[in-house]
């Protein structure tokens, strides 16, 4: 199998070439898409032409409802909201349209839209520029939420979303946007709803959630050299739907799990994940179970203070310990 | 218009009886802007709605049957029980769907043109929206979007005077809502919406301009309820002689006068009202002997490509 090395970026630039080249349907709209902001819609223009891809005003609530009713009589949209701040401007087409005509309207429409966002945290953007809202989606029924972390999860991720018949929400993790990794030179997609086996290991299972998974396989193969620990990496890659069967069966397999997210602590994917790991396998479980999330403070602009809160591998590598009763505490 | 009307009649009726719960929102009174709109349209045309739009899928050729029996809860409604009084939608008319949020339906019409357009369709899509929704920013953005994109979409105010109790004149910034077009370089008319011919006339005219690659319209119809923002609201912002003015004015009312100033004879009218009310009384006895949904009918229809994992 042919393999290009590619960055998580270009993944993503890939995923819409190809999916445009590949159904006439599928357009893109947002602010800047022209001149690519971020670099993912470089070159398109020249390809596609200025009415598939399209520099919108600037009004998130008009053109996510435009995109909408665009995708209810035939065509794919995919919305490019640059940061996943800016999606809260848009937020009751997002909710009383986007999730809610399908199930409203007793099946009579699908609604095939992907909504792109990067989620630009630890960057020093400050408070209204670094959220990470994918939880807000989880608890909306309706809109479909992908998280992936790796260049061949975006790619695969990205063209699925844009094939899926559903709203899907694709957060891009700007803290991965560099990295490399392979992609096939033939066509693949990962399908939504499988989270990925990232490392195998037998003492602890480390659950995470969007880029915090190069943090978790640092921490892995840190707790592994130091201390002996075998940490089994299980990248959820999709948030709705989740992938409970490998999530379980991997909480189960070791029975001490820790769940990493970049979200806000409360009501945060881990949370959720937590939550249903402790109702569906309690009696495997040998700890309980632990989450490293971001508290629930708003991200402050000083690089001296936003370096401090977002899940590191120390902070995993503490969590583990906790969970295997290697912290040195005493219970 | 008479469809509409007793349809909606009789709605007030159930509605009064406690056989269709929740909320009701008549739009007795305003049948002339939304038939005189419809006629000007083709069955393929797309058209979106309000929480006041039980005439607008009749208006447009929707069969009342399912439509009741949406609003009766019932599996056979139109939406299988999913969306009632406040979200009917018909899509094998054009019918889009209507919204309780006022104004999402704009941008929502916006895209229908959009891909009327892209696709190289001759269709139009027409947004009915009242004078409330007229001062949400989603007015402003589609209308915007619409005009530097140059679609092909009527954007028609139903100007009923009041935002459930707010009267319009207090709350928006000029004489009339279709003044606000020129800030978007698009034409901008005033029409009696209590004139379904007049009506019909001026939303004719901009659904040519659509169909030929002109771009949008904006048309604010004059308009008035009867009944109260909802069923079972009882309010006090509007005197009696308010109402009665507007009664003196009824589109079906005066309809009947120049059909028979037209020579048309009366006896066809009463023809036409008796082939109506047996219509209507067909549609109320399918939604009555419809059966509910079953209780597992709750998951179906959240996604397109199912997802394992909603349970109760």
């Amino acid at each position: 199998m042919v393999e290009r090395n590619v960055t998580y970026l270009k993944a993503l630039s890939e995923a819409q070439s190809e999916e445009m080249r590949r159904d006439e349907r599928v357009f893109l709209l947002g602010n800047d898409v022209r001149s690519g902001l971020f670099g993912t819609t470089k070159g398109f223009v020249e390809e596609f032409g200025t009415e598939r891809v399209r520099d919108t005003p600037l009004a998130e609530l008009g053109f996510v409802g435009t995109a909408i009713g665009a995708a209810m009589t035939g065509l794919r949209p995919i919305v490019d909201f640059t940061i996943a701040s800016f999606v809260y401007v848009a937020m009751d087409q997002m909710i009383s349209q986007a999730a809610k005509s399908r199930y409203m309207f007793g099946g009579q429409v699908s609604i095939p839209i992907v909504f792109r966002a990067a989620l630009l945290y630890g960057g020093a953007n400050a408070a209204q520029h670094s959220d990470r809202p994918y939880p807000i989606f989880m608890s909306v029924p309706g809109i479909k939420v992908i998280v992936p972390a790796t260049p061949y999860d975006a790619k695969g991720l990205l063209k699925a979303a844009i094939r899926d018949d559903d709203p899907v929400f694709c957060f891009e993790d700007s803290s991965v946007w560099l990295t490399k990794g392979n992609v096939p030179d033939e066509d693949y997609v990962v399908p939504l709803g499988k989270a990925a086996v990232k490392r195998e290991g037998s003492d602890a299972t480390v659950i995470t959630v969007a880029g915090s998974l190069l943090h978790a396989l640092a921490a892995a193969e840190q707790l592994s050299l130091e201390n002996g620990i075998s940490v089994k990496v299980v990248d959820v890659r999709t948030l709705v739907p989740l992938d409970w069967e490998t999530i379980l069966e991997a909480a189960a397999a070791t029975g001490r799990v820790v769940v990493v997210d970049p979200a806000h602590r409360t009501c945060s994917a881990a949370s959720e994940i937590s939550a249903t790991i402790v109702e569906e396998v309690f009696e495997s479980l040998r700890a309980p179970v632990v989450r490293v999330t971001t508290p629930d403070i708003h991200v402050p602009f000083s690089p001296a203070l936003e370096k401090t809160i977002y899940p590191r591998p120390d902070r995993i590598v503490q969590a583990v310990k906790r969970v295997s009763g290697q912290d040195g505490l005493r219970r | 218009m008479v469809r509409s009307r007793r349809f909606e009649e009789i709605v007030a009726e159930l509605a009064s009886a406690g056989e269709i719960t929740g909320g009701v929102h008549l739009s007795i009174g305003q049948e002339g802007a939304a038939v005189g709109a419809c006629m000007a349209l083709r069955k393929d045309d797309y058209i979106t709605g309000t929480h006041r739009s039980h005439g607008h899928p009749i208006a447009k050729g929707a069969d009342m049957g399912p439509l009741m029996a949406e609003l009766l809860g019932k599996r056979t409604g139109v939406c299988k029980g999913k969306g009632g009084s406040m979200h009917l939608a018909d899509f094998s008319v054009g019918s889009l769907g209507e919204t309780s949020i006022v104004g999402s339906g704009l941008p929502i019409a916006t895209g229908g043109a959009l891909s009327a357009k892209m696709r190289g369709s001759d269709r139009v899509a027409l947004c009915f929206f009242g004078d409330g929704a007229a001062n949400q920013g989603a007015f402003h953005e589609s209308l915007n979007i619409a005009s530097v994109w140059k679609l092909p979409v009527i954007y028609l105010c139903e100007n009923n005077q009041y935002a459930l109790s707010t009267p319009a004149a207090s709350v928006i910034s000029v004489a009339n809502i279709a003044d606000r077009a020129a800030a978007y370089s698009m034409p901008g008319k005033v029409v009696d919406g209590q004139d379904p011919v007049a009506v019909y006339e001026v939303v004719a005219e901009a659904v040519a301009r659509a169909r030929k690659g002109d771009g949008p319209t904006l048309i604010e119809t004059k308009t008035y309820r009867y009944w109260e923002h909802a069923v079972g609201l009882r309010l006090a912002y509007r005197s009696a002689d308010e109402i009665s003015i507007w009664r003196t004015r009824d589109p079906l009312v005066r309809m009947a006068a120049s059909l028979a100033e037209l020579e048309i004879l009366d006896a066809e009218v009463r023809e036409l009202e008796q082939h109506v009310e047996t219509e209507v009384e067909a549609a109320v006895a399918f939604a009555k002997e419809s059966p509910f949904p079953e209780p597992d009918d709750v998951f179906d229809d959240v996604y397109a490509m199912p997802i394992t994992g909603a349970r109760l």
